[in-house]
């Protein structure tokens, strides 16, 4: 290699390993900044400053959804295995909310009640056909699996 | 000289890399389009719809490859932008260029299909968690290489500087890939893993696995495509161009 190309081979290394450096530092620094949402656990520990907005996030305790008649109001309570939070809702909820579907919700502490201005339905990454959900529901029935693990069917 | 190095040499070279190019182009373009095809019959007609989603969740078979592409194409425009500051290589200057509008159109394409799927799945068109925001920012790299490209005037000097700028832009791929596992997002885990079972049935993995594939085929086509023309108007006046502009003439 003639000595002006590894000249540029050196600089060009050099700095693509000084933009890394930078960039794996900035991503170590954002690690405890950028938290997306909390949980009830959270929450309840007083992680969150009083009147702050900020997102909840959880599993829709089954049994707990409660719809007003008359509005589009919704009561739900959201947990994470540890503790759990009553969330008041109003307005269009996304189609991948359900009993036990992981949700984040946008609002504030009022009193012990989150009132959530936004809910968003958090998808996993698993894809399931219809047919493979049913049969493996008919056999946790069948070998009497609990509840929580069951996978649900629409 | 090694046979290999020696055909490396060769293929840097404008006017074999065009012949070459010209010939592998219709094949490129016939695997792109078979694939694309069974891919999205296999994925819109013949795989089973997901237990939860229903019919909604078939967006994933334009989605999902397109995310990819976006990575591939722009680690195919960072490397080539290496070789291009170090070596000077005509060829990757123009293969780097002509790559990033075809990456740009991947991209915006994998953001507009994930907003359109947000919407009723998620609750949302857009949020500003860590996947989504570094994706934008790849647009962003996307657009300012081609941007800087075309504010400079002379060609060469213009490839040099935008292939700077893709190649520090590289940090952020790293990011996009793992911003899912570093940070709490909206945006679910991967669920096709290089390494272990994936998280998805087999009838639903191979015309997700067809499109990834057919999409490369694309990307070959389209860059090649692109190159030719770039390189055609780089070395005008060359005596090469100059002998294939007069093959064409008595046809036009």
């Amino acid at each position: 290699m003639n000595p002006t190309r590894k000249r540029r081979l050196i600089v060009v290394s050099l700095i693509l390993g000084a933009v890394g450096i930078a960039a794996t530092l900035t991503v170590f620094a954002l690690q405890q900044n950028m938290t997306y949402l909390y949980t009830p656990v959270e929450v309840l520990g007083g992680k969150v400053p009083a009147d702050a907005r900020f997102r909840l996030g959880g599993m829709v305790k089954a049994g707990s959804i409660e719809r007003a008649s008359d509005s589009l109001r919704i009561g739900f309570t959201v947990t994470d295995g540890d503790a759990e939070m009553p969330v008041e809702y109003t307005g269009i909820l996304p189609d991948l909310f359900r009993e036990k579907q992981s949700v984040i919700a946008t609002g504030t502490m009022q009193g012990n009640r989150f009132v959530a201005s936004e809910v968003l339905a958090k998808h996993d990454e698993n894809y399931v056909p219809r047919d493979v959900a049913e049969a493996m529901a008919n056999a946790h029935k069948k070998h009497a699996v609990p509840e929580a693990a069951k996978p649900e069917a629409k | 000289m090694n046979p290999l190095l020696l055909w490396f040499h060769k293929l840097g070279s404008p006017p074999y890399f065009y012949r070459l190019a010209g010939r592998l182009l219709p094949w490129l373009w016939a695997l792109a389009l078979a694939g694309l095809a069974l891919g999205l019959y296999g994925g819109l007609f013949v795989a089973p719809r997901d237990y939860q989603q229903g019919d909604a969740f078939r967006i994933i078979f334009v989605h999902v490859p397109c995310a990819w592409m976006s990575l591939f194409v722009y680690f195919f425009m960072a490397a080539n932008g290496f070789i291009a500051l170090v070596w000077r290589i005509k060829l990757s200057e123009t293969l780097a260029m002509a790559a990033a509008p075809i990456g740009a159109a991947f991209t915006f394409i994998c953001l507009a299909t994930g907003s359109i799927w947000g919407k009723p799945m998620w609750g949302t068109w857009w949020t500003w968690d860590a996947r989504l925001t570094s994706e934008l920012v790849l647009l962003f790299l996307y657009l300012g290489v081609i941007g800087l490209y075309h504010a400079i005037e002379d060609r060469r000097q213009a490839a040099r500087a935008a292939a700077f700028l893709a190649l520090i832009g590289i940090v952020n791929l790293p990011i996009v890939h793992f911003s899912v596992n570093w940070w709490n997002t909206l945006h679910q885990g991967s669920t096709v893993k290089l390494f272990g079972p994936s998280l998805i049935d087999a009838r639903m993995l191979w015309p997700l696995l067809t499109m990834a594939v057919a999409t490369k085929f694309l990307f070959a086509a389209s860059l090649l495509s692109r190159a030719r023309v770039d390189l055609l108007e780089l070395e005008s006046g060359k005596d090469w161009v100059r002998q294939i502009a007069l093959a064409e003439e008595p046809r036009a």
